[in-house]
């Protein structure tokens, strides 16, 4: 019995003086928002719908994005210029069902859309989560700076003809008796 | 059947195919380019290369392309040969050195025959890193795209579209890697056909301008097996929907009906689903202006339509459901045929003939069989185009026969055609004007209608002498005694006609096809009898022969009936408009069902928007007699509803076609065509949408973030959702083939029991029309009695595959091609009467305007009268006409879009 009373006012001092005794220790709590996190450039957080280094969009409304989506929560319809250019009409994202998974990223063959370090996506209404292409589009190339899909692709678009794409040889003239 | 060893195992094969289509039938993966089903082997590409052992010791073996090698008894192959591997991982990555790295930027990606070979051949990475070569593309006409950097040089687009569908205009040009495959200068592709190379090129050189333009991937569309409504062949067809529009068809394999293959307008005519004009909601006219109309409103008037004195207007466009619901609804006797009164006497010749014994209605595969064939006064491209297709496949039976002779394989395409030369099984076509067909025909007069009539019957009568003779005219005595010859020596000989023009026709047909029943041991004769609309043998066969439209309208105006049903019918094309505009007003009240507004819901009380082919389920019959069944593809728009849903109680179309079975004579096998009741596991459907459908939790996501349920479908054994059990189960309800390692069309060999064969578990449709009528005798030749005056003609109605049918003319790709009303006249006619090439005439009696187009191909005395999208009604006119030149000269679309071999002069004003 004598040894419990002791025990237990031990404890409650030790206890006491654990407490008074971090008053004089650093603070491991982060005081977000005033102080805001490190993210990681692959953080996966907010999707983005980025421009190609000469300012166009680079989503070609291929729908790769759309499938890969474990919970079908990208949406979208191609369209085209008269110059033949493809890009996307409407491109929804519905956030409140997105698990920020990545895998549109990984699909995307143009790296037009890019998950970003911004995690900060709450809303009161959840409506107010569903994302549409202005929404999504920024103005700069986001991670990948350099990659140009139409440089790269055969397809002739405005101002690049054919022939004048990566590694491509002057259209053949089909009346030439030329080896 | 012969035993080689694949890989160790043993299996059975047919000795007279080649080793790629016997692997293909075992259900093994092989990859091939240029092969095609229907266009046999010409070893091109290289890609199907396999290791053939001499027998069980040689261990080295060789390499031999799979498609051009017979599978011989006793052969012994290995696919998965190490060596046979890495020769077609090297083929493919030559092959693709030039592609162009835009899969994402086409159209025919996660659909490409070329996507799915590379990866079965396991090419990855690009070595090559010299120049590619490119190539600059072509305006192919607004139906078709051109891509000529994707080419791979396969040579299938020029074997389908020259040697398979008698194109003339797409070819091979230069040479080496330089190989160009296109028209001589940029232009329309003139093939009633051209839209199939989109199916068949393996990749997407060529693909489907239209779809293009709304365009979604193949696993995004939702789709079910569908029938196409354009004409009566009723070629099987897969709708795809994506976000609430009809994006695109393509084909769906029916190895009966239509193969592989569909035409122009069967791809291309689906359109008028997604027109803007068409009839949503039920409205009442009240002052001349419509006034919507609620449930009850609705109900209270179809009420007081089941009152005596209530006529029914059936519809050869509608389905069989909605013909039945309106007949049981006014009743047998007030039910009146919805097609012309010219057309329903004939039509009552074809339902007499299609119970007859000794006849028979080939499907399209059997055209494909008949060696030789007569065409009497039909366009046949025109009418029922897929027919045509088959007729050029039938022409090359000779060259088998010849092919056989030699001993070189039907499949080895290039031999058999080398071998043959320009011999052809023989083909005839007499008729008013020259047709589309006419450079495969051994035989081709031309001459006015009744002589074409009177020829009939004195080829019947040169074939057999107990049938009646028709003319003493001695003009044509060598090529009719020539026919006559051809037809008697054939083992499958074909007669086909139409009810384009009229009833002579067809029992002049009849009386051949009679003849050459009597005169020879052949049981049965190929008796092919076209008639013009989707569902015109189904509403021929509910309506009786004393009903004819004539007679209700009559009643309307004697006032006998007071209320008219009018079903998805425009009636001023089915009769005269003063007939029907006196009928219309006498009636009481006037309600009509339909799709698109035309001038027949501009004067009716009530109008009932009714649901188009992809909104609903049904069932059609073709010109043979067969009934399908063609699924709901797509929900309907705001409150359009199957036609008889408005008319009757029904609650489910099952119950319709069980009521259409036991109470209509002729009908009794239809319930055949319903999928067998719950064939699958634990009530679960059939998904309408792919296992990749994308885009569920976002697509209605703008207009509210909570997804709506999945809608119920009670009506079929499909569901609208991605669950359920996958159609790869049961080729009954396959819509578009998917199998895995398949993601393009070439996938459907899977589905058959062999390459060419029926779908595994899969429905052709049935025969409805039993053959038990042994009395039939020939038709008398009736002696014509109109004669032409001076300046009359003599008048044929001319058929366009782009804007004769009523529907598929609403679509936006077919008014790309479509031509005004025109008047097609012989060069002596127009300068008799000052008319030059696209000039405006008048025609008699209603003086209405139409383009004058002058063709030497047309007999002197003959006019060939188009009608172009309904501003013309073929019930106007009859016999005889006169043309004269109209003081207006400006047309809307003129003639420009006419592709016919026989222009008078090149240049038109249009």
């Amino acid at each position: 019995m004598l040894t419990l009373i002791k025990d237990t006012l031990t404890s409650q001092v030790v206890t006491l003086w654990r407490v008074f005794s971090h008053l004089w220790v650093k603070a491991d709590t982060v005081e977000y928002p005033d102080v805001q996190p490190y993210m990681f450039p692959r953080w996966r957080g907010r999707i983005i719908l980025s421009r190609d280094p000469d300012g166009e969009e680079r989503c070609v409304a291929c729908n790769l994005c759309a499938v890969a989506c474990p919970v079908d929560c990208i949406a979208l319809q191609k369209t085209e210029d008269e110059e033949g250019r493809w890009y996307p009409e409407f491109f929804r994202i519905n956030f409140s069902r997105c698990i920020m998974c990545g895998f549109c990223e990984e699909a995307c063959p143009t790296n037009a859309i890019q998950l970003t370090p911004d995690f900060e996506m709450a809303e009161y209404k959840r409506q107010d989560m569903v994302w549409e292409k202005e929404d999504l589009l920024i103005d700069g190339t986001g991670k990948y700076h350099d990659y140009n899909f139409y440089s790269v692709a055969g397809k002739k678009i405005a101002g690049k003809d054919k022939g004048e794409a990566l590694n491509e040889a002057v259209p053949v003239n089909v009346r030439s008796l030329l080896p | 059947m012969a035993k080689i060893v694949i890989d160790g195992v043993e299996h059975e094969v047919n000795p007279d195919n080649n080793l790629l289509q016997e692997c293909l039938s075992l259900g093994l993966d092989l990859p091939y380019f240029c092969w095609h089903p229907s266009m046999g082997s010409v070893g091109a590409c290289r890609q199907c290369a396999v290791m053939q052992y001499r027998d069980a010791d040689d261990k080295v073996g060789m390499l031999v392309m799979a498609c051009m090698t017979p599978a011989t008894d006793g052969a012994i192959i290995s696919i998965e040969d190490k060596g046979a591997k890495s020769f077609r991982s090297d083929v493919i990555e030559s092959l693709m050195i030039s592609h162009p790295h835009d899969c994402p930027v086409c159209e025919e990606g996660g659909e490409c025959h070329l996507q799915d070979m590379t990866l079965m051949s396991g090419h990855n990475y690009r070595r090559y890193d010299k120049k590619k070569r490119t190539h600059r593309n072509q305006y192919l006409g607004p139906l078709i795209n051109h891509e000529m950097n994707r080419c791979i040089t396969c040579y299938r687009c020029v074997r389908y579209y020259g040697d398979y569908a008698g194109g003339t205009d797409l070819s091979a040009q230069a040479s080496h890697h330089h190989v160009y495959f296109g028209r001589h200068e940029e232009g329309v592709l003139e093939s009633e056909f051209s839209g199939n190379l989109v199916e068949v090129c393996p990749t997407g050189v060529f693909t489907d301008k239209a779809f293009s333009e709304n365009y979604s991937r193949k696993w995004d569309l939702q789709t079910a097996p569908s029938v196409c409504v354009g004409c009566s062949v009723g070629c099987n067809t897969a709708p795809g929907e994506r976000y609430g529009s009809l994006r695109r068809t393509v084909n769906r394999y029916n190895s009966e009906v239509n193969g592989y293959f569909l035409c122009d307008r069967g791809r291309f005519g689906f359109d008028f689903v997604n027109n803007r004009d068409r009839l949503l909601e039920p409205v009442q006219r009240v002052d001349n202006t419509g006034e919507l109309l609620a449930d009850d409103q609705v109900k209270a008037l179809i009420k007081e339509f089941t009152t005596d004195g209530t006529i029914g207007i059936g519809s050869p466009r509608a389905s069989n459901e909605s013909n039945f619901a309106l007949r049981a609804m006014v009743g047998e006797e007030n039910f009146y045929a919805g097609y012309s009164d010219v057309e329903h006497e004939s039509m009552i010749v074809i339902l007499d003939l299609a119970s007859d014994t000794a006849f028979h209605s080939p499907s399209v595969r059997e055209i494909e069989r008949a060696d030789a064939v007569l065409i009497l006064g039909e366009d046949v491209t025109n009418v029922a185009p897929r027919i045509a297709l088959a007729l050029r496949q039938s022409v090359r039976n000779q060259a088998k026969d010849l092919a056989d002779q030699s001993r070189i394989p039907q499949w080895q395409d290039a031999a058999v055609r080398e071998l043959a030369q320009h011999e052809r099984s023989p083909l005839s076509i007499i008729s008013p004007a020259v047709s589309r067909l006419d450079d495969v025909a051994c035989d081709r007069v031309i001459e006015a209608l009744p002589v074409v009539v009177a020829m009939g019957h004195q080829i019947a009568n040169k074939i057999s002498t107990s049938a009646p003779n028709a003319s003493s005219s001695t003009e044509h005595d060598e090529v009719i005694e020539k026919i006559a010859e051809q037809l008697k020596a054939a083992k499958r000989p074909l007669i086909i006609a139409g009810n384009s023009n009229g009833s002579e026709v067809i029992k002049a047909a009849a009386n051949i096809a009679r003849a050459l029943h009597d005169g020879s041991d052949k049981s049965v004769i190929d008796l092919c009898l076209l008639v013009p609309e989707v569902n015109s043998m189904g509403m021929g066969l509910m309506a009786g022969a004393a009903n004819p439209l004539g007679a209700g309208l009559e009643k309307l105006q004697s006032g006998e009936a007071k209320r008219v049903i009018v079903l998805e019918n425009d009636l001023y094309r089915r009769a005269a408009k003063a007939t029907v505009d006196a009928a219309l007003t006498a009636a009481a009240k006037v309600l009509v069902l339909d799709q698109l507004p035309t001038a027949t819901t501009g004067n009716a009380d009530v109008i009932l928007p009714a649901t188009a082919f992809s909104e609903h389920e049904a069932t059609y019959i073709n010109y043979e007699g067969r009934a399908q069944l063609s699924f709901q593809v797509h929900q309907s728009q705001k409150q359009a509803q199957p036609s008889w849903r408005w008319l009757c109680d029904a609650e489910h179309i099952d119950d319709l076609v069980e009521r259409c079975s036991n109470e209509l004579s002729g009908f009794a096998r239809l319930r055949e065509v319903l999928p067998a009741e719950n064939p699958f596991i634990a009530g679960m459907k059939v998904p309408r949408q792919s296992h990749r459908y994308s885009g569920r939790t976002a697509m209605n996501a703008n207009v509210d973030v909570h997804e709506p349920k999945q809608m119920e479908d009670k009506e079929s054994v499909m569901s609208f959702s991605m669950e359920g059990i996958p159609s790869q189960k049961d080729a009954s309800v396959l819509a578009s083939s998917w199998a895995p390692k398949w993601n393009s069309n070439q996938s459907i060999s899977k589905f058959q029991d062999e390459v060419n064969g029926e779908l595994k578990q899969g429905h052709v449709g049935c025969l409805l029309i039993e053959r038990k009528d042994s009395s039939g005798s020939y038709f008398e030749a009736a002696p014509d009695s109109t004669e032409p005056s001076a300046n009359q003609l003599r008048l044929v109605f001319s058929y366009q595959i782009f804007g004769s049918d009523e529907l598929s003319a609403r679509a936006k790709p077919i008014q790309a091609r479509m031509t005004d009303a025109y008047i097609g006249l012989s060069p002596a006619d127009a300068k008799a009467r000052d008319l030059r090439q696209g000039d405006v005439a008048t025609i008699s009696p209603l003086g209405s305007l139409v383009v004058v187009c002058i063709r030497t191909g047309i007999k002197a005395g003959t006019a060939l009268l188009h009608c172009g999208d309904g501003n013309i009604s073929p019930a106007d006119f009859s016999g005889l006409i006169e043309v004269e030149k109209s003081a207006t000269q400006t047309t809307s679309r003129g003639i420009g879009n006419l592709i016919v071999s026989d222009f008078h002069e090149k240049e038109i004003n249009s």
